[in-house]
C-alpha cells in the first residue's frame, strides 16, 4: 500500500507536468499583446517594447515557459494585473472559502445521497423511491443559478430567515487563522461569529449540493440494486441477520466502489470552484477569484487559479484511487 | 423411530406474475425426522429450490407467496410466522447452503467475519470464544491452515473450499435442521464426493437432519436413506431410497434411473426422458407427466391421480391398480 502510494504519487509528476504545459499553453494562445493589455490602447511603442522586456515576453517561448515553472515551483505565482497583489499570498483565502463550501455541500450530498439511494433501493418501487428519483431527476436538471435564485427569494427576501449573499455579516471580521472560518471562529471562542458562520453557509451549501445530492442517490441505488440481488445477501438473511444490517453493512461496503468514483469526481468539481453558486452567493472563494479575473483580463490570475484548480482535482482523484482498497480487499495495489 | 422435526403440510407456493398466479409448489408433504437424511429430487424448475426457500421464509416476496399449506417446526407452523421469529430462525434452527459456493460468500469481508456472524447473531460469545469457535469450525469442516483462512477473503479461496466455508457456516449454531440446495451441483466430481461424505459424516456427529435437494439421484443414493420424488410442483413418489432404486413405482422416478450414466452398461445412448417440465400451471387437467410418459393411459389425460401407499407412497395410476 505505501509502495503503491509512493508510486503513484510518483506518476502525478507528469501529469502535473503536462497541466503546467497546458495551462501556459491556453494563455500564449489568447489573441493580443499583454503589454498592450496593461498600458491600455494609446501606449507608446516604445513602452510596449519596455514592459516586454521586463516580462520577458521578448524571450523565446521554452524559456518563458522555463521561467515560468521555476516560479511556480519556488512558490511565485506573479502579481496581479489589477491591483499589484502578490497572487500566492491572495489564493489561500479564496481557496479556502471554496474548500469550507465545498466540504459542508459535500457533507450533506454524501449523508442525504447515500441514504436516499439505499432506502430506494430497500424499497424498490415504493412511493419514497418513486419521489426520491423524481427528486433526483429535478436535481440534476435544474440549472444552479436559478435554484440559487429561488433560495435567495425564498428564504431571504420572503421569509427573511438566512442572509443571502456573502460569508459572513459586512460589519463583522473574522481574524483569518486558517482562513475555514468554522474552525477560526471556534478557535477564537467566538460562538456567535461560528452561528453567523453557519448561518452564511447554508443556502449557497445547499444550492451546491443539489447536483452531487442527485447523482450519488441516483448511483447508490442502481450500485445497491444489484448487490441487493446477489448470492450474499440471501446467504446473510440465511443466518438470521437484520435486513437493516444487511443493507447498510453488508451491501452497502459491495456497493460503494462506484460511489465513491462519483462523490471523487463530484468533490474535485466542487474544489475546483463552483463558479456559478459562487457568483450568485458573492462567496469569495476561488471561482469568483477567477470569475473577476476574467472581466480584467487579469491574465496572472487566471493562469493560477486554474492552475490551482487543477492541481486540487488530480490530488482529489490520487486519494480516490486510494480509497478504493480500504471498500474492496480484490482490488490490489502493486 | 425417532422423532419428527420438520414437517411440511400440503404446501403451496405461488409468483404472482404479471400473467397472474403461477403455482411453482403445489400441495408438497413431507416430513424430516431428526437426525435423518432426506433427499429431494427432481429437474430444474419442479419446485424444490422454492420448497426450501419456503421453509427459510427467504421466497423473493413479491412476487412469491406461500398460499397455502403449513409448514411445522417443531410443531410450530412457520409458514406465516413473523419476521422477527424467522430471523431467531435462521441460522440458529434451520440453516441452509447453496448451489453456487462462487458468489454465496460475502466478496469484502473475511472468512472470519463471516463465519462468526450466525454465532454472535445467536449465542453471545465473547470475542476469544468466537475466534477458537470459528477455528474449530473450519478444522471440522476438514479446512487446513484454519487459523489463517479467517483472515483471507473469500476470491482467495477456491469452490471446494468456498462450499466448506459455507457448510461451517450453515452449522456454526448447531441448526436441528441443514437445508442443501444443489451443494454439489456446482463442484467438480472429485470435490463433490468429497463435500458428501463430509455432508454425512456432520450428520453421524452432530445429528443435524439435512435436507438434500438435488437434481442427482446418484447423490441422494450415495448419502440418503429417505427420498422424495418431485416433479411440476408436486411429490410423485416417496420412500426408502433402496426401494425406490429397485422398484421405482413411478415412471418418471423410472426415467430418472435409467437415465443415469453406468460404467458397465454396453449401451450407446443414454435414455433420456422425453420434453422437458412443464410450465407452472399450462396443464390444467389430467397427470402432469402425461405428456412425457412412456405408458401414459387414457385416463391420464383426464384425471388426476393421488399420492397413495404407506412407506413407498406413489402418484400414478398404473401402480395403483396393481396395488
Amino acid at each position: 500500500m505505501l509502495s503503491y502510494s509512493v508510486k503513484r504519487l510518483l506518476m502525478l509528476v507528469p501529469v502535473l507536468l503536462g497541466m503546467t504545459i497546458i495551462v501556459f499553453a491556453i494563455i500564449h494562445a489568447i489573441p493580443g499583446n499583454p503589454a498592450l493589455t496593461i498600458l491600455g490602447t494609446k501606449a507608446t511603442p516604445e513602452a510596449i517594447h519596455n514592459l516586454n522586456q521586463s516580462l520577458g515576453l521578448d524571450q523565446p517561448l521554452y524559456v518563458q515557459y522555463f521561467t515560468y515553472l521555476k516560479n511556480i515551483l519556488s512558490g511565485h505565482l506573479g502579481t496581479s494585473i489589477q491591483d499589484n497583489t502578490s497572487i500566492a499570498s491572495e489564493i489561500w483565502p479564496h481557496l479556502a472559502a471554496t474548500i469550507e463550501l465545498s466540504f459542508v455541500a459535500m457533507v450533506i450530498a454524501v449523508v442525504v445521497g447515500i441514504n436516499a439511494g439505499i432506502i430506494s433501493a430497500w424499497k424498490q418501487n415504493s412511493v419514497f423511491d418513486y419521489a426520491a428519483m423524481i427528486i433526483a431527476l429535478i436535481g440534476v436538471s435544474m440549472p444552479i443559478f436559478w435554484l440559487g435564485l429561488l433560495e435567495q427569494w425564498a428564504f431571504s427576501v420572503k421569509l427573511n430567515w438566512l442572509p443571502s449573499i456573502g460569508r459572513t455579516d459586512i460589519i463583522t471580521t473574522v481574524q483569518p487563522i486558517t482562513n475555514l472560518y468554522l474552525i477560526d471562529t471556534l478557535l477564537e471562542g467566538q460562538f456567535a461569529q461560528f452561528w453567523m458562520v453557519v448561518r452564511h453557509l447554508i443556502l449557497p451549501a445547499i444550492a451546491l449540493a443539489t447536483i452531487p445530492t442527485a447523482i450519488i442517490a441516483r448511483m447508490t441505488r442502481s450500485s445497491m440494486l444489484e448487490v441487493l440481488k446477489s448470492d450474499y445477501i440471501r446467504t446473510a438473511k440465511a443466518k438470521g441477520e437484520h435486513m437493516f444490517w444487511i443493507v447498510y453493512k453488508y451491501a452497502l461496503k459491495n456497493a460503494f466502489i462506484p460511489i465513491l468514483t462519483v462523490i471523487g469526481l463530484q468533490t474535485g468539481l466542487l474544489l475546483g470552484g463552483a463558479i456559478l453558486t459562487e457568483t450568485i452567493f458573492g462567496w469569495p472563494g476561488i471561482g469568483l477569484y477567477v470569475y473577476n479575473a476574467i472581466q480584467y483580463r487579469d491574465y496572472p490570475v487566471i493562469q493560477s487559479g486554474i492552475l490551482v484548480i487543477s492541481f486540487i482535482f488530480v490530488m482529489v482523484n490520487f486519494i480516490t484511487d486510494l480509497l478504493y482498497g480500504l471498500f474492496d480487499p480484490r482490488i490490489k495495489y502493486r | 423411530m425417532s422423532e419428527t422435526i420438520l414437517e411440511v403440510k400440503g404446501l403451496k407456493t405461488s409468483f404472482f406474475t404479471d400473467d397472474g398466479e403461477v403455482p411453482a409448489v403445489d400441495g408438497i408433504n413431507f416430513s424430516v425426522n431428526e437426525g435423518e437424511i432426506l433427499g429431494i429430487v427432481g429437474e430444474s424448475g419442479c419446485g424444490k429450490s422454492v420448497t426450501s426457500l419456503s421453509i427459510m421464509g427467504l421466497l423473493p416476496s413479491p412476487p412469491g407467496k406461500i398460499v397455502g399449506g403449513q409448514i411445522l417446526y417443531k410443531g410450530e407452523d412457520i409458514s406465516h410466522a413473523k419476521e422477527s421469529r424467522m430471523r431467531k430462525l435462521r441460522g440458529n434452527d434451520i440453516a441452509m447452503i447453496f448451489q453456487e459456493p462462487m458468489t454465496s460468500l460475502n466478496p469484502v469481508f473475511t472468512i472470519g467475519e463471516q463465519l462468526t456472524e450466525a454465532i454472535r447473531l445467536h449465542n453471545h460469545l465473547p470475542k476469544k470464544e468466537l475466534e477458537s469457535r470459528a477455528e474449530e469450525l473450519l478444522k471440522m469442516v476438514g479446512l487446513p491452515r484454519a487459523r489463517e483462512l479467517l483472515k483471507e477473503y473469500p476470491h482467495e479461496l477456491s469452490g471446494g473450499m468456498r462450499q466448506r466455508v459455507m457448510i461451517a457456516i450453515a452449522m456454526s449454531c448447531d441448526p436441528k435442521v441443514l437445508i442443501a440446495d444443489e451443494p454439489t451441483t456446482a463442484l467438480d466430481v472429485t470435490i463433490q464426493a468429497q463435500i458428501l461424505d463430509l455432508m454425512a459424516k456432520l450428520n453421524r456427529e452432530t445429528h443435524t437432519a439435512i435436507i438434500l435437494i438435488t437434481h442427482d439421484l446418484g447423490v441422494v443414493a450415495q448419502v440418503c436413506k429417505r427420498v422424495v420424488v418431485m416433479y411440476a410442483g408436486k411429490v410423485v413418489e416417496e420412500g426408502d431410497v433402496r426401494d425406490i432404486f429397485n422398484h421405482p413405482s413411478h415412471p418418471y422416478t423410472e426415467g430418472l434411473i435409467r437415465s443415469i450414466p453406468d460404467l458397465y452398461s454396453k449401451k450407446e445412448k443414454l435414455y433420456t426422458i422425453k420434453g422437458s417440465v412443464p410450465k407452472p400451471g399450462s396443464i390444467k387437467q389430467g397427470c402432469l407427466f402425461a405428456p412425457r410418459c412412456d405408458y401414459v393411459m387414457d385416463k391420464c389425460w383426464t384425471n388426476a391421480p393421488e399420492l397413495v401407499g404407506d412407506s413407498h407412497k406413489s402418484r400414478c395410476f398404473l401402480h395403483q391398480e396393481q396395488a
